[in-house]
């Protein structure tokens, strides 16, 4: 990939990020009349780290919840400027910092209906500090605060709803993306900083270290996410589903077995079949099967 | 022009003065009042600032961060549980270097629950890069506003500005304030121009990450800002003197009393009114009594507080804040200002009263003196009530 000047190369990444791809694919599709308000987490942490930085556009980090607050304070300013119509707002973090801690920040920001597009780069864990469980974390998930063993095969929950919640919000766009699909990233950010009001996109970030897997298989595990179901690509606008990836779905543990964090999972039968249930829910609900 | 006008009121008349581009509130009493008018203010038009109504106070000092550096002057207003909640920010907002000014109506924390006044809130805070200057009374309280802008904005500074008002007391209190004209505001306080802002037209990134290589020496600019802050306060009071006929020394400490007393109070805040009442009173008696008020709580201003009580004899400190298990705020820097000096106080006791909304009357600054002996006392409580203090309610 050439350099971009919007996000540089340079900046501390673990080789074969998916964060770091896509955060880059968001700043250029949103160009730099951008402001970004970050979250704490990885993405943070490897591109600005003092005296450097790999943003090309105006960027600010605050604290590890508040960039959705920070943000409403970047767009209310732009609005007293009167610069808003010429300038995009962008708050961005980690499914941690999206789903749990800062949760409540984000609410406020959809419900107050500022004119901003929050990305979450989920990469279902806790990286930054050393892969925790998160409330966006699979159900089954191997993590270092959700372990498996003799009593336990992992995470106990499936994923918080987050698009749903943001849905419920009554907020004019609502897409889920992957890493494993950049244009179809790419033409979502674009839209979505097309619609005036806040919008949230939830991109899926393959983390090899996190999820145990080569680092030169980011793109087939991030796709492999999605052709199971278990990662749908849809797009909400105005509450109605417009848009979804359509697939012929292939059994989850073609994706299990491609990450240690699922390891455990691959001589138990049962606890497959659970997963399944879940892609195949995700089919059903969201109409994801090609049809022939 | 002179009005007759609640604290709050004031408060908020002066803020639009101000113009501030983004205000970002919570409500928690005893702040609501300040807020209140403020949206109405907005909603009337009279105000061109955009009014952001936040889910909690964690988000208004998040707002108003983002909108002080996107350029633009801001304003938040909070009290007690509502400054702790924001705590994380507040500190944030320090070492971002971003010239925000808050109002903290001074009230008690919790457990147990009380809304009342004492300034244990703001006071819990005072390591976190802020200026916080403590008003005796409204003029004040409308006064510091002003300066506190001035003072944050300041290229020299750079820092945000706590302006603490007891809640009730003052926040709810009708006074007669001279409410600064619009016009000497502009004059005294030009509008905001960012050494830095978030502007596609100039890329910067804020917030980076600094490693053991460089985070120390963010926190010594900061502290050497604060300390030399102490001059740039006296220098724009001066300033502030000239435009308004005001008459403030350096905003530092004010000295009541104090030249020739054998007993002196320190305090803070609105309490200082009725210290000053009972100096008074006791001055008629022939009694050789005094007060010192501390103005400017951080930076504190140890060199004048040296040169105001160095000849005194006893000092009384009451604090309306406790450092559970240890010596309460105030008196700690007291003690820390005389310490290996050749003069000074032979006696700084600690008092501690007025906590949760208890009044500190007349009668409780009298036996403040009275209890201020040759033998040194350390955070003795006045004011307590001795039938609620049987053997299984001191655990």
């Amino acid at each position: 990939m050439e350099n971009s000047p919007l996000f540089k190369s340079g900046h501390t990444a673990c080789a074969g990020c998916g964060q770091a791809i896509a955060a880059r694919l968001v700043v250029e599709a949103s160009g730099a009349n951008t402001i970004i308000a970050n979250n704490t987490g990885c993405l943070e942490v490897f591109s600005t780290k003092y005296p450097e930085t790999a943003w090309g556009v105006p960027w600010i980090h605050s604290l590890f919840e508040n960039a959705a607050a920070v943000a409403s304070g970047i767009e209310a300013a732009l609005i007293y400027l009167g610069k808003k119509d010429t300038i995009n707002v962008i708050a961005q973090g980690g499914d941690g910092s999206t789903a749990d801690i800062g949760l409540q920040a984000l609410s406020g920001m959809l419900e107050r209906g500022h004119d901003i597009l929050y990305v979450c780069y989920d990469n279902e864990a806790y990286m930054n500090t050393g892969v925790q469980r998160s409330g966006l974390t699979p159900f089954d998930t191997n993590t270092t605060t959700s372990p498996s063993g003799a009593r336990s095969s992992g995470n106990i929950r499936p994923k918080k709803p987050m698009p749903e919640i943001c849905l419920a919000h009554g907020i004019p766009y609502v897409a889920c993306a992957s890493a494993g699909f950049p244009q179809d990233l790419t033409r979502k950010v674009k839209k979505a900083i097309s619609i005036k009001g806040p919008k949230y996109i939830q991109v899926h970030v393959p983390c090899p270290l996190g999820w145990r897997h080569e680092t030169n298989q980011m793109l087939p595990v991030a796709k492999l996410a999605v052709e199971t179901g278990l990662y749908p690509l849809f797009e909400y606008e105005n509450g109605v589903l417009t848009g979804r990836k359509q697939i012929t779905p292939k059994p989850v543990e073609e994706y299990l077995k491609t990450q240690g964090r699922f390891k455990h999972l691959l001589n138990n039968p049962e606890e497959i079949k659970k997963i399944q249930e879940i892609a195949d829910n995700n089919i059903k609900k969201y109409n994801l099967r090609l049809e022939i | 022009m002179k009005e007759f006008i609640e604290g709050s009121h004031a408060i908020a008349q002066i803020i639009k003065a101000c113009q501030p581009g983004v205000i970002s509130a919570y409500p928690i009493t005893p702040q609501t009042h300040i807020v209140e008018d403020l949206a109405q203010l907005v909603a009337n038009g009279e105000l061109k600032a955009q009014f952001v109504n936040v889910e909690s106070e964690h988000s208004a000092a998040s707002v108003v961060l983002g909108g002080s550096a996107t350029g633009v002057r801001v304003y938040t207003a909070t009290s007690s549980q509502g400054l702790f909640y924001m705590q994380e920010v507040v500190f944030n907002i320090a070492g971002m270097r971003l010239p925000v000014v808050m109002t903290c109506a001074n009230r008690a924390i919790s457990a147990p629950i009380n809304i009342w006044n004492d300034q244990q809130d703001s006071i819990s805070l005072r390591d976190a890069g802020w200026v916080q200057i403590y008003a005796e009374d409204n003029q004040e309280a409308v006064d510091f506003h002003l300066i506190a802008y001035r003072l944050a904005e300041d290229k020299r500074v750079m820092l945000p500005v706590m302006v603490c008002m007891d809640g009730f007391i003052l926040t709810h209190g009708m006074e007669t304030v001279d409410m600064p004209e619009q016009e000497k505001v502009n004059k005294f306080l030009p509008n905001y121009k960012p050494l830095y802002k978030l502007d596609p037209a100039e890329p910067t990134s804020m917030g980076l990450l600094a490693d053991p290589d460089y985070y120390m020496e963010t926190r010594f600019a900061i502290q050497e800002t604060l300390k030399a802050s102490l001059g740039y306060l006296s220098e724009i009071s001066q300033e502030f003197n000239t435009v308004f006929g005001r008459n403030y020394k350096d905003l530092l400490v004010e000295e009541y009393q104090t030249k020739d007393a054998d007993k002196v109070i320190v305090a803070m805040g609105s309490v200082c009114g009725t210290i000053k009442e009972a100096v008074d009173q006791q001055r008629a008696k022939g009694k050789k009594v005094g007060l010192l008020r501390v103005i400017t709580f951080r930076p504190f201003p140890y060199a004048r507080v040296y040169e105001a009580l160095k000849d005194v004899p006893r000092v009384a400190v009451l604090d309306k804040a406790v450092s559970l298990g240890a010596y309460a705020p105030i008196a700690v820097e007291m003690k820390a200002a005389f310490y290996g000096k050749k003069k000074g106080p032979k006696v700084i006791s600690s008092f501690v009263g007025g906590l949760g909304g208890r009044d500190i009357t007349l009668e409780s600054i009298d036996e403040v003196f009275r209890r201020l002996t040759a033998k040194e006392v350390n955070s003795d409580f006045i004011d307590l009530k001795p039938e609620l203090l049987k053997e299984d309610t001191r655990r």
